[in-house]
Formats: C-alpha cells, structure tokens, sequence
C-alpha cells in the first residue's frame, strides 16, 4: 500500500500548529475555543503548488479514542479531511459531505493521484453546495485508504498494517468519527449534512444519533437498511478479493504482494450495479471491440473491456482491505435494528431536522421504496420531509452524474433552508 | 391554474375554513400556491403530496416540505392523525378509487377540505341533453378521452357517498362563473343545480 501512504511522500506535508494560514489558524483556534484540553489534535494540511489547502489530517490523541459499535476501539484516530469556503461568523454554514464506498475527501478539489474529483455538479462555485457560502467538509471514512485510519494504516502494536487485525466498523462509527471531526474544526451545528449511496446511510445515521447537531439533511439512492441483494452482491466482491492468493489473509502488504487480479473482479462486479440496463445498452450495445469475433476469452465485447479497465484503474486507488471492511459495514447498517418502533423510532428525535430524500427511476441498488421506507418512517415521526424520484436511466451512479433536476431541487431545498435558518 | 397573482376562489374559502397554525397536508399541491398562501396568511405548518417531479421541485425552491406520491398509492405513507386538515382540490374525481382515498383523507388528518367539479351542474346537463355528448365546460374542459377525470360526480352523489362513509359534512361552499365562494346547503337540489364546483369540509363522525 505505499502508494497510498502519505509520508511516502515527504515535503508534500506541513506540520501545522504554529503556521499561520487562515485555516491553520481557525482550526486552532477552535479547539482552544472549545477548551478541550483532553485532546491534543494536530493537523496535516497537504498544499497546491500555489499554496491554497488542500486536504488535510486531523490527528486526535491517545486520550480521545474512537469507540466503536463493536465494543473496540481505535486509538490515535486519524481523519483525512478537505474543506472549502469559510466558516462565517456564527459558524452555521457548515456543510458535510458524506462520501459514497469507494469515494472520498476530494469532493470537490483535485485528489493527488490525478483523479478528478467526483461531485463538481453539486460543489463548486455557482454549484448548489457552493464554497462562497458554505463551509464544505468532507472527510474519508474510518476504514478508509485516503488518509483516515483504516485497515492498512500502521498498527501502533506491530508497526505493520494492522490488515485483518483492524477493527470492525459500522457506519455509526464513521459518523462518530465525522462529529469528533467537526468537534475538532469548532462546529456544533452542522447547516447541512449531505450524501448519496453509502453517504446517505451516514445522513441517516446522523439524524439518528446527532439530531440536535443538524439543521438539515439531504439523502440521495440510498437506504435505511442494506437488503439481502445488497449483502449478497457485496459478499461477491469480498469472495473475489479472499480467492485471490496475493490476498494472503489480509497480510498482503506486509508480505509485499497484491490481491489485484481479486480486487478488479470485486469492483467489476458492484460496477454493473451502479448502471442500469438501459445505460448499459446505450454506451456499448453489443458493440465489438474489433471486427468479428476472437473466438477466445479476450474482450471481445466493448462492453468487457470498460469491466476490465474499471477494474484495472480501480486496485491503483483503493485497498482491497479497505473494500472488505466498507461493504461489511454497510452490509451491518439497519438503523431500525433494535428499536421496538422500528425506524421510525430511530428518527424521532430528529423531528426538528429539514429532510430531503431523493430516489432515481432506474436505481435498482437502492430502488426507490427504499428512499419511500425512510420518507414513510420520517413522516411518522413527525419530520419536515421531502421526497423526490427523479426520472433517469442512468441507474445508481445518477447521483454523481449531472442531473439537473437533482441540482435544481437540493439548491432549491438548500437555498430556502438557509432562508429559514437566518430568520431564527 | 394555480399561477399567477389572483387567489384562487377556492383558496380563499379553504383560508377561512382552516385555523390558525393548522398542520396542512395538500394532497396534490402542484408547484405550492396554496401551501404558500396557507404559511403566510395561516402560518401553516404545510406538507404536501405531488404527482409531478417538476411540481415538487418548484415546492423545494420555495421551501416547501413536499414528498412525491400518488393520492391512490401513497397516503398510507402518512400516520393516522398526523394533520389538522388535508386538502385534496379537484383532484377526488381523477383517483381510481375515491371511496379509499376519501377514507384516508380522514384517517391521516382530522378534517378533510375536498373540492369537486359538479356534474350536476346545469350547464353541463343541458349541454349533454342538447349535444348528447360529453359535455365541455369551464370546470370541464377537457374532452372524454383525454380528461384525467375518471369519477365525475354530481354534489348530491358526493353527499350520498358521505353519509354511506359516516362522514359529516361541516360546511360546504359552492363556486359558480369565478364569484366568490358562497355557503350552500349541498343537500338541496337547487344548489346541485347552481354549483359549478363545490368545496366541502367534512370530519369523521
């Protein structure tokens, strides 16, 4: 995994405590402010070549662990975040982004492997989540490989990646790794928290376990439970990765190989689920890759190649433990699991929250009586709830995609929350 | 129809029908008009219910709480007893089953507000006497096969269906040539006669 290591990268990384960017200074600032003198938190903030942060790590101490749903804990957690646009006065334009699987940070600045970040239609200037007005966070998640603490982060105990020995984590722990992150930044309400996919289920998490901490809350193609489609599509990919022989129980790195060849089929695999029929159809068709057949196991279908080259790309970004321990999250989350009300009990306290619930047509990952189960169980606890099936064939990836309606409608939900929050 | 600077005839009667600070649910709200109106005059607290995803999304940049949804399918999305009043505006005779949906009118909200085009109306009953074809008019425009209208009804059938349901008819108002709205006793025939379209307000009994 070097590549993925930062300090693999020396020089690209200031130490930050005693520098005197304006960001350096507001986030020291904040934790004075909020005299936590428990925490010792410091920051890593990564610079463009014209000096303008970029991402950053906030580091928190022995003293202030991750406590995890499943009785563990990680010590000396650190969250690889970006932010963008400043946070006013009354630090209540606060904006968290919540990252989908196999996406992070760099919602809206270039990431440093050259990629380009993944959601410019929503985030940007003149974009309805807009840095001239919002103070836009977004961090990778706890378990992740962009920086935040996860599988195949350094284990303080052996010194080598903590592989299969990390802990196992759910989506209510990388929301609880996102409030000590906002904590950290100075913020005690967020303006808005938004995300689609996985990122929904943390929207939902939030408003389950942080209500009074939000104002508003936008969920995009995701759901409140992953169903056992769901679970059984990601148990592919986790087979895929466990039969590769480089995958050597979780210890690759260490023994200086790679589950690669496991990896690409795992991301192949969940790839045609975020594209619908008709997507599909449209971009390649039965279309050849040459002229007749090879009457052999080559990619011959158009169709086969873009499978292997999503797949190829994709080991070049992501750790395959890290895939492992993401889509078993995921597969964990059922936020009306344990509550005798169901989920509608879940978001009782979050009845003062503004909800959006957005669902596409041809999602059939999170199909939209998913988004109809969270919209039902919102209005039964007496939320401010809105809901939208937007008309498109894309499939699940609509939502990265652009999709004027999607726009339209969160700038329109945004722009009048902001209304309201300002009249209080 | 729900554009434009004009309030609505029927907006009006439902403003005075409702108190103040009400939960509203508007089922089949359109872009928002009458919510809208009902927040700043009424100081609702407005939730609506729209067909359309170019309907809800003008109720999003207006601030509008608005889920997408169907009369005949989605209002079982709702508690029981979640809201004051829900309204359902010329919209009853276009679900398949009206008899359900005036059901759960009631089960989700205390009151319900239904306004109705009149099929009793004497325009409409000389234009089908004179013509003997369905008939055309202000409150019925659209032709047979292309009007969403599937279960057009007459005041005194609607009445009929609420005293079946056990449903009380608290207050109705008819509606005729763009006057303002005028309080009639819908069970007598001359009114089912005069009415273009009436708006009624009813409670479980």
């Amino acid at each position: 995994m070097a590549r993925h290591e930062r300090s693999a990268r020396p020089g690209r990384f200031i130490f930050v405590p005693g520098l005197g960017s304006p960001i350096q200074a507001r986030l020291t600032e904040a934790a004075r402010s909020r005299s936590c003198p428990r925490l010792t938190m410091h920051h890593d903030v990564s610079l463009d070549l014209d000096g303008a942060p970029r991402s950053a790590v906030m580091r928190f101490g022995l003293e202030a662990p991750l406590r995890l749903d499943s009785g563990g804990r990680i010590d000396a957690l650190e969250i690889a975040y970006t932010t963008a646009g400043r946070l006013d006065a009354t630090r209540s334009n606060a904006v968290l982004i919540c990252h989908a699987l196999t996406l992070d940070q760099h919602v809206a600045s270039s990431p440093p492997n050259g990629r380009r970040p993944w959601w410019t239609n929503m985030v940007g200037p003149g974009r309805p989540i807009d840095p001239a007005r919002h103070f836009i966070i977004c961090a990778n998640v706890v378990g992740g490989c962009m920086g935040s603490t996860g599988p195949s982060s350094i284990s303080p105990a052996t010194g080598q990646p903590f592989g299969l020995s990390f802990p196992f984590i759910t989506i209510g722990d990388m929301v609880r790794a996102q409030a000590m992150l906002i904590d950290a930044l100075g913020i005690d309400t967020l303006f808005a928290v938004v995300g689609g996919s996985m990122g929904g289920m943390q929207v939902l998490q939030w408003a389950a376990d942080y209500p009074q901490r939000l104002f508003s809350a936008v969920c995009i193609a995701s759901a409140a439970r992953h169903s056992a489609q769901n679970i059984a599509l990601h148990e592919v990919g986790r087979q895929a990765i466990m039969a590769d022989p480089n995958w050597r129980d979780g210890d690759y790195t260490a023994q200086g190989v790679r589950p690669e060849k496991g990896l690409a089929v795992a991301r192949m695999a969940a790839h045609i689920t975020y594209l619908s029929e008709a997507a599909l159809h449209r971009k390649f068709g039965r279309e050849l890759q040459r002229d007749g057949l090879s009457w052999g196991f080559d990619a011959d279908f158009q169709v086969e190649s873009y499978l292997r080259h999503q797949g190829a790309t994709f080991v070049d970004r992501f750790d395959a433990n890290s895939y492992l321990y993401i889509t078993r999250a995921m597969d964990y989350f059922d936020l009306a699991a344990g509550r005798a009300g169901g989920l509608a009990e879940a978001f009782r306290p979050a009845r003062d929250v503004r909800f959006c619930v957005f669902s596409f047509t041809s999602d059939w990952l999170y199909p939209t009586a998913e988004s109809r189960a969270i919209v039902r169980a919102l209005n039964a606890a007496g939320a401010r709830t809105s809901f939208l099936e937007i008309e498109s064939d894309k499939g699940h990836d609509a939502f990265l995609l652009d999709e004027p309606v999607l726009r339209d409608a969160i700038d329109g939900f945004l722009q009048s929350a902001a209304l309201e929050r300002a009249a209080r | 129809m729900r554009s434009g600077q004009k309030v609505r005839q029927d907006f009006r009667a439902i403003l005075q029908l409702v108190r103040s600070k009400a939960r509203i649910l508007d089922v089949g709200c359109g872009e928002g008009d009458l919510l809208e109106l009902l927040a700043r005059e009424a100081h609702a607290d407005g939730r609506g219910l729209e067909i359309s995803s170019e309907g809800v999304s003008a109720c999003l940049a207006r601030g509008l709480s608005v889920m997408q949804g169907d009369a005949d399918r989605d209002l079982e999305d709702f508690p029981s007893g979640a809201f004051d009043y829900v309204v359902l505006s010329q919209t009853l005779q276009a679900v398949i089953n009206p008899r359900l949906v005036l059901g759960e009118l009631l089960r989700i909200g205390e009151r319900a507000i239904v306004s109705l085009p009149n099929f009793g109306h004497w325009r409409v009953r000389l234009d089908l006497l004179v013509h003997g074809r369905m008939p055309l008019t202000g409150a019925l425009p659209e032709p047979w096969w292309s009007t969403p209208n599937i279960h057009l009804c007459t005041i005194r059938d609607f009445v009929e269906l609420t005293a079946d349901m056990g449903v009380r008819v608290e207050a109705c108002f008819a509606f005729a040539n763009g006057r303002p709205a005028r309080a009639i006793d819908p069970s007598r025939p001359i009114e089912n006669l005069r009415a273009e379209s009436a708006l009624f307000l009813l409670a479980r009994r």
